[in-house]
């Protein structure tokens, strides 16, 4: 890597500036001014932090907490109609309600941002080269072309991308979002600017990728000395990067401080839910997740009191009264002078920035320090009932689905009259597993891996192109179109994105109806499991006339988990079920998933890319990488001991929402991306990117190369991996 | 019965409440809208005038009067004459009967014939997609107006203009068709279809109650247009004699007589235009509503 020269000119930089902040926030506002008569929506009320050089702030919140719009108002990216208060001090300087052609001047040069989407931030009809030398040339005009290019080459390499030189040259549309997310980080750093936002860098791309992006972040702090603040709703992705953390909610900051003192001694309810309904990975037996009930309130109309009042399992009268400023802990007023000022006394900002010590909005956060609470103490955590197939081997349970040998190709056609076949997309090439009656076996990869495709298959019941699907004993090959339609009633699935999943034009009761009326069931007994599907869920009875469209996502997945729960079905596919949703609406479901399954004694095929959750919901995991899987096993051996080396990548990747642990950690970080599912590598698809294989002897490496390892047990019990060289 | 989040939550009542009925709710909220009122009226009353006006008036359809020829309204002729000295009124009146019933059915039939051809080919793909859409590509190629011509020779007489509008709405659904297929391809991979598919819900009523509902907008769009488009087109045929057949008349026949006189006698002209608008004006009305209250996410749904 050339970036001896990056590195002398950044560390230059950082001298000079001691200690005065970069990027100062007051008090910031934004509102938006309804159109129509709407309401305003009151997208940002009051923020207040700073950075200094080398200095990393976590922004965290749940979506529409107003993070993005905060930081997008200190770019002055926000469009004209938008009224913005507060200040914005860059260097001291104020540049807020800067004309544009001032600001352009400034954002790249001093301050620079990342976005979320890698897909939509390069311009796709220029190369990424010249569009890296034009924002080195924008800034320094007195560049020569062949000097910017040159740095552009240099930038290319400083992020890792593999033949800088040639990369120069590419198309946008050539690269892969990973590797489309480092484009824009460079971006970001041609001009050394001394703060970076990074908005959700890396909530689109998969866990290794992310690994690798974080850990280009680092490269980047270190390079340019500059101060970063990160923008996420993954408490993981935080945890072992950032110096301080301020958490938001419904527009206001409700609790900032030292990464250690948020993580550990969290003073804010709020913060306390969110930690607590994270599914932890590195922990055996974590109990049920603590679910935030409710959801965010709507920002154009908020109470009078906290935000976070309606949600807060232990607010008090005095909560609705006035919104708690962010104080330090046990200074807030008492209870007996929130009620003397009355309603009228809205809170008088007095806080004079960032002092860099522990504040929290709640005015009971000295209660809560005194006490020593944590999130199980306050929420009230649900019983989640002990299923009664846990005492029943697994061997002697019902077979629910049995997958032998899968494969889905995707033929690849070229020519518009005369089609002709130019190479296959591997999708599912070659599975194999099975499930038990009770259980739930986790489909874990990245995307692209296959997983999507195995369900589609699996869901199809026809027969597959080789290999064979059972379900429930039944060979899928020899079914009549009346059998498949008698089998469907025993199997059904919850997708992703509960936008999509549910028909916008039908009301709550049709869509839940729907399965019950193709099914021919009467139309007395179809309303009453209705209602009955409705309460099962936690929704509801006024619910029913509704539109899929008045619900938040959470509620929308419990809508489809209602619909897919209708006709009583044994087998039940969870198509990632919670990855659209927030982590605190995600406990829910995954809460409500679980004592489904133990009320219920349904098997679930649960397909996901986040092992954090799996670990928490699954009995057993098999791992996937590019249409094969390479390692399947109780959820409990795989997670303690991986015996393939991309199960261990995988699980390095997942960072961990605890700033200790996480630090200590040493992450493996794979290099490069997934490889095209239409020409994987010979022999054991994962060489490519295997931390294993470079260590590796040659003859070693032959095998590897030349020789496709099969699923073989590892250490005699349950697990399984295909690796030549499995860790025993 | 208790849930993870609201525990808390009241005992149901032992009595279910009744399913909702979307029918019922569908035809409470139109007729909520003061719009759809005002449009469903509105066609009521040009029905109606449609009928009762002819015979209004002294004049008969067919009959002239050499006393008063291209005269404005007086009390005997309430719209004015025209150049051969028949009456406006009775004239516009009597057409509006033929083009009230060609709009509608028209619309009705060309846009329910491409949403089916559309949707089955875009939802099936294949062969069927292929077989169809050929089928609309033909039907765009072939000259339909001398097709038309052709045709509405045989069927003169009695009942021929239900021909007319037969051929007409065979020969204007396929535009329709294409976007229809289009947003079909678009709609078939949505996660909603999928999971009708995974419960067995029968192709059909997949076509029928997940993916024509979700293009409701643009049916109803199309169907209203096609309404002021099958009359114009009806007119077009008309003009060259090849229409509607005396001794039926239509108002397209009327309009398309008096736009030469538009500037100098106007009356000739404004009135039957003046009921066209009104009528295309009622249409779009209902339409409009219908649309609305079908849609989930229309804001005047939800004020």
């Amino acid at each position: 890597m050339s970036t001896d020269t990056v590195a002398a000119t950044a560390s230059a930089h950082t001298e000079n500036t001691a200690d005065a902040p970069v990027l100062e926030v007051t008090d910031l506002a934004v509102t938006f001014p309804g159109l129509n008569g709407n309401p305003d929506v009151h997208a940002v009320r009051g923020v207040s932090y700073t950075v200094r050089r080398g200095e990393v702030l976590g922004i965290v919140g749940e979506s529409g907490s107003g993070k993005s719009v905060s930081s997008m108002a200190s770019m002055g990216l926000l469009p004209e109609h938008a009224r913005i208060t507060g200040s914005v001090r860059l260097h001291g300087e104020e540049i807020l309600g800067l004309d544009d052609r001032a600001m352009a001047r400034k954002r790249g040069r001093v301050i620079s941002m990342v976005f979320q989407d890698p897909l939509s931030g390069l311009t796709p009809v220029y190369t990424v080269g010249d569009q890296l030398a034009e924002a080195v040339l924008i800034h320094d005009p007195k560049t020569s072309k062949a000097g910017a290019r040159a740095r552009a080459v240099e930038l290319l390499d400083l992020v890792g991308i593999p033949n800088a030189q040639h990369r120069y040259r590419s198309f946008p549309h050539e690269f892969s979002g990973g590797m489309r997310q480092r484009v824009m980080i460079a971006m970001a750093m041609a001009n050394r600017p001394d703060v970076i936002i990074c908005d959700e860098p890396t909530t689109a791309l998969d866990v290794t990728i992310q690994a690798q992006i974080l850990d280009l972040l680092r490269t980047a702090r270190r390079e340019t000395g500059a101060a970063i603040v990160m923008i996420t709703h993954d408490l993981g992705v935080v945890a072992g990067f950032v110096d301080r953390v301020l958490v938001m909610y419904a527009g206001r900051p409700v609790e900032t401080g030292g990464v250690d003192d948020i993580y550990y001694r969290s003073r804010m309810p709020y913060t306390m839910g969110l930690l607590g309904a994270v599914p932890r990975m590195d922990l055996e037996h974590q109990g049920a997740l603590v679910p935030i009930k409710g959801t965010p309130p709507s920002l154009s109309d908020l109470p009078p009191g906290c935000p976070f009042a309606p949600r807060c399992p232990i607010a008090r009268p005095e909560c609705d009264m006035a919104e708690p400023e962010l104080l330090a802990i046990g200074s807030q007023p008492s209870e007996e002078e929130i009620r003397a000022r009355g309603t009228e006394a809205g809170a008088a900002r007095t806080d004079g920035g960032d002092t860099g010590t522990q504040r929290v909005a709640c005015i009971r956060s000295g209660e809560i320090a005194d006490r020593g609470w944590t999130a199980q103490d306050i929420y009230p955590v649900p019983e989640i009932p002990e299923s009664s197939f846990s005492d029943v081997p697994r061997e002697d349970r019902p077979e629910m689905l049995r997958v032998t040998d899968l494969i889905k190709h995707h033929p690849l056609m070229k020519g518009a009259v005369l089609k002709r076949r130019v190479g296959t997309v591997y999708a599912v090439d070659g599975i194999d597993f099975d499930s038990r009656e009770g259980e739930t076996l986790a489909l874990v990869g990245e995307s692209g891996c296959g997983k999507s495709s195995t369900l589609m298959e699996i869901m199809g019941l026809e027969k597959p192109q080789r290999g064979s699907v059972s379900v429930m004993g039944r060979d899928t090959a020899g079914l009549g179109r009346a059998d498949r339609f008698r089998l469907r009633r025993d199997m059904q699935i919850v997708f992703q994105d509960p936008m999509s999943s549910l028909d916008p034009r039908m009301t709550v009761f049709d869509i839940i109806a729907e399965p019950l009326r193709t099914h021919g069931t009467a139309t007395a007994d179809t309303t009453r499991r209705v209602y009955e599907l409705i309460d099962l869920v936690g929704l509801n009875t006024e619910h029913a006339t509704r539109f899929p469209a008045e619900f938040s996502g959470g509620q929308r997945q419990r809508i489809g988990i209602a619909r897919a729960l209708a006709l009583e079905p044994k087998l039940l596919v969870l198509d990632e079920p919670v990855s659209a949703l927030d982590v605190s609406i995600q406990a829910g479901v995954v809460n409500l998933l679980q004592e489904l399954q133990a009320r219920l004694g349904l098997a679930y095929l649960f397909v996901a890319h986040d092992l954090s959750v799996v670990r928490h919901i699954a009995d057993r995991v098999a791992v996937m990488y590019l249409g094969r899987i390479v390692e399947i096993g109780d959820t409990a051996s795989v997670y303690a001991r991986p015996a393939h080396p991309y199960t261990q990548a995988l699980l390095s990747a997942i960072p961990l929402p605890d700033p200790e642990r996480e630090r200590a950690r040493t992450h493996i970080v794979l290099d490069g991306d997934l490889p095209s599912p239409a020409d994987p590598p010979s022999g054991c698809s994962f060489r490519t990117r295997c931390q294993k294989f470079i260590t590796l002897s040659e003859p070693d490496r032959e095998q590897c190369m030349s020789v496709e390892p099969r699923v073989t047990a590892t250490s005699g019990g349950d697990q399984a991996a295909a690796c030549h060289f499995a860790e025993r | 019965m208790s849930t993870t989040e609201e525990s808390t939550a009241p005992v149901q009542a032992p009595t279910v409440p009744p399913a909702p009925n979307r029918l019922k709710d569908i035809a409470r909220q139109l007729l909520g809208t003061p719009r759809v009122i005002v449009g469903l009226a509105l066609l009521v009353l040009l029905a109606a005038f449609a009928f009762a006006g002819p015979l209004l008036t002294a004049w008969d359809v067919g009959g002239r009067d050499f006393s008063a020829m291209l005269e404005g309204p007086s009390p005997e002729h309430w719209m004015g004459t025209n150049r051969t000295g028949q009456d406006i009124f009775t004239q516009a009146t009597a057409g509006l009967q033929k083009s009230l019933l060609i709009g509608l059915l028209v619309a009705v039939i060309s846009t329910g014939v491409a949403a089916a051809v559309g949707a089955f080919a875009g939802y099936f793909g294949g062969v069927t997609d292929k077989g169809l859409m050929w089928i609309a590509d033909l039907a765009l190629v072939l000259p339909n107006f001398v097709i038309l011509a052709i045709l509405s020779r045989h069927f003169v007489g009695q009942g021929g203009w239900l021909i007319l509008v037969i051929l007409l709405a065979a020969f204007s659904w396929m535009v329709t068709s294409k976007m229809v297929r289009g947003l079909t391809i678009s709609l078939r991979e949505r996660e909603y279809i999928h999971a009708a598919r995974f419960m067995g819900v029968p192709s059909y009523r997949i076509i029928l109650r997940h993916i024509l509902p979700n293009m409701s907008s643009l049916l109803i769009a199309d169907a209203t247009i096609m309404v002021s488009a099958a009359i114009i087109g009806e007119t077009a045929l008309s003009y060259f004699g090849l229409g509607v057949q005396s001794p039926d008349i239509s108002l397209g026949m009327v309009i398309a007589e008096g736009s030469s006189f538009a500037t100098t006698a106007p009356w000739v002209f404004a009135f039957p235009t003046a009921l066209l608008v009104v009528m295309v004006l009622a249409v779009n009305m209902v339409g409009d509503g219908l649309r609305d209250v079908l849609d989930p996410y229309s804001k005047s749904r939800r004020s």
